[in-house]
């Protein structure tokens, strides 16, 4: 068992050395890549607990990521927040948002979840729009560089340097990542997998399953809000575009691809897909039919997610 | 004192009144079997009591306590455990992680008991859940590749591992080998010390053996209610089920 144990965070400490070395090696387009797909691979960590550990099938995810990105750039821009708290800000306002929806959507499952989901999306989406005045709408605004500064013992360090913006993404990344490893190990992760499988089993061993799932959802939402704020701060824009039914997809199909309920699949995922769609961009216009086809393609040949299919086949990583 | 009580107990599915005005006493400690033919409404009956559906009229008490109002979880962890006619397993999950599940409920309490284990204990309280049922070998194995009659036996095993007070039954020897029968009337043997049983039987052989008391069922009312003996002699029982 412990040896089983060990090769679990074994692998967990290999992943994040190798994504700290590779900040050396990579050429900067690269580098730049890295640090994307590092925050957006705590947003999958984030939608993973909800669908891929619980089985909340959630089409409206984009909203809790945006809850972040807005909590934190507004928070830094209109209330003079400084970085930290306004990262801290994004998380809380993804963890209110995902109570709140929560409490409702979760008296549906299924399909009528995943259309409630749907819809409240839509409607935060709607509400950035609407408010234009404030969120700039559309078009969006750029955090004033003066602003993403961190100091730390006298030493001002700049979020738009290279070399800070790989690190605060790769901090990030560490910390959803091994915080999604220690959440699926617990007892309590034993009893989200357990309501993904039987929920009604689940409930006649005593478990309150509402509030397993709505654990799961506030879990989710938070992580999504948490990695929003720090898109926001990184990368220095904040836009409705965010909270639009795309992104919700693009968290559903980063998971799928690298393997749903897997902790390293998220990160799998989000780094096969972008880079597939950039490659993709460069052979073509049409881009997303290419993608579309690959897409297929690696789910007919990883039915599983590539995370998934590969534990299927050498070994059990996870028992 | 009586363990269990409902008090004129109904359920209703739309025109079917599949349970009418059931009134149940069982008292701590005996065995219960609970026959009757095939739709008579006996698993609409201990669900009703363990929670998984809600009566349409009448009261249920559990150790005199009102509990008509307390949801299957409330119940279950008050004592009342149900195990399913259909087994309800976990298909994709290990006997290990299926028994762990019943195991480590108790233990979580506070955030250090929800987010943390001894994966070496835990392993040794499973398998000797396990082996209660004779699947310790099957420890690392998933439960959907368990025969049909060893997912009915994890089920029990599921079961017990909670701790019940009162331990609901339906049809737990549907499917298995005589070997296995024997073995589940042991086992039942041995937990009556400590657990209140209701069990719902087809084996007429495994009633008469092991309950102390039958209540016979028909269209979802009681029929008629006694000892093993007395039943066996009862006119209206005999026409009515063992069709003689
Ligand atoms: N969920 C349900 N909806 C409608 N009718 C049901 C439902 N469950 C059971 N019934 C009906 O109620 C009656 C009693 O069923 P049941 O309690 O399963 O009987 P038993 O367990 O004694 O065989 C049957 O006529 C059955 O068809
Ligand atoms: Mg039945």
């Amino acid at each position: 068992m412990s040896g089983v144990l060990s090769n679990r965070w074994l692998l967990a400490l290999a992943v994040l050395a190798v994504l700290l070395v590779a900040q050396v090696l990579l050429p900067p387009y690269h580098h730049t890549n890295f640090a994307r797909i590092m925050v957006l691979a705590s947003f999958a960590i984030g939608y993973n607990i909800a669908f891929g550990y619980t089985g909340l099938l959630s089409l409206g995810h984009a909203m809790f990521f945006a809850a972040g990105i807005y909590a934190a750039g507004l928070g830094a821009q209109e209330l003079g927040l400084s970085m930290p708290a306004a990262l801290a800000f994004g998380a809380l306002g993804g963890l209110v948002l995902a109570l709140a929806v929560g409490l409702i959507a979760l008296r549906t499952s299924g399909v009528a979840f995943l259309i409630v989901t749907l819809m409240f999306a839509q409607a935060v989406f709607l509400t950035t729009l609407y408010f234009n005045e404030v969120t700039k709408g559309d078009e969006g605004f750029v955090i004033a560089e003066a602003l993403r500064r961190i100091e730390i013992g006298g030493a001002e360090l700049k979020l738009s340097d290279p070399t800070v913006r790989y690190n605060v993404a790769l901090a990030l990344f560490a910390l959803c990542y091994l915080a999604s490893i220690a959440l699926l190990h617990s007892p309590v992760g034993r009893v989200l997998v357990a309501v993904r499988e039987n929920e009604q089993r689940t409930r006649m061993l005593g478990y309150n399953t509402f509030g397993y799932k709505l654990l799961a959802m506030v879990i989710s939402g938070t992580i999504s809000g948490l990695a929003g704020a720090a898109y926001a701060l990184l990368f220095a824009y904040v836009g409705s575009t965010f909270a639009s039914t795309q992104y919700s997809i693009y968290a559903l199909l980063w998971v799928l691809l690298g393997g749903l309920g897997t902790t390293l699949g998220p990160l799998i995922g989000t780094g096969l897909m972008s880079y597939l769609v950039d490659f993709a961009s460069d052979v073509t216009s049409s881009y997303l039919i290419v993608v579309g086809v690959v897409l297929v393609v690696l789910v007919l040949a990883f039915p599983k997610g590539v995370v998934g299919t590969a534990i299927e086949r050498w070994g059990r990583l996870r028992s | 004192m009586s363990l269990l009580r409902t008090e004129a107990l109904s359920k209703r599915f739309g025109g079917l009144e599949a349970v009418r005005n059931v009134d149940l006493e069982l008292p701590a400690g005996e065995i219960r079997a609970v026959i009757g033919p095939n739709g008579a409404g006996k698993t609409t009956l201990v669900s009703v009591i363990s929670g998984r559906l809600e009566p349409t009229a009448g009261r249920i008490f559990f150790k005199d306590r009102d509990i008509t109002g307390l949801s299957a979880w409330q119940r279950a962890r008050a004592g009342i455990v149900y195990t399913f006619q259909i087994t309800s397993v976990f298909p994709k999950l290990s006997c290990h992680d299926n028994l762990a599940l019943a195991i480590q409920r108790r233990r979580m309490t506070g955030l250090a008991g929800r987010l943390r284990e001894d994966p070496a204990a835990l392993r040794a309280e499973v398998e000797a859940a396990l082996a209660r049922v004779g699947l310790a070998e099957d420890i690392d194995r998933t439960a959907a590749e368990l025969p049909y009659g060893h997912q009915r036996l994890l089920e029990v095993a599921l079961g017990l591992a909670l701790s019940p007070e009162l331990l609901i039954m339906d049809e737990p020897t549907q499917g298995l080998s005589n070997a296995e029968i024997a073995r589940f009337c042991d086992l039942v043997r041995g937990i009556a010390s400590e657990v209140t049983v209701l069990l719902i039987e087809h084996n007429m052989p495994v009633v008469m053996d092991l309950a102390e008391r039958i209540t016979v069922v028909e269209r979802g009312a009681v029929l008629a209610e006694g000892t093993p003996a007395e039943i066996r002699a009862d006119a209206a029982v005999q026409r009515a089920y063992l069709g003689t």
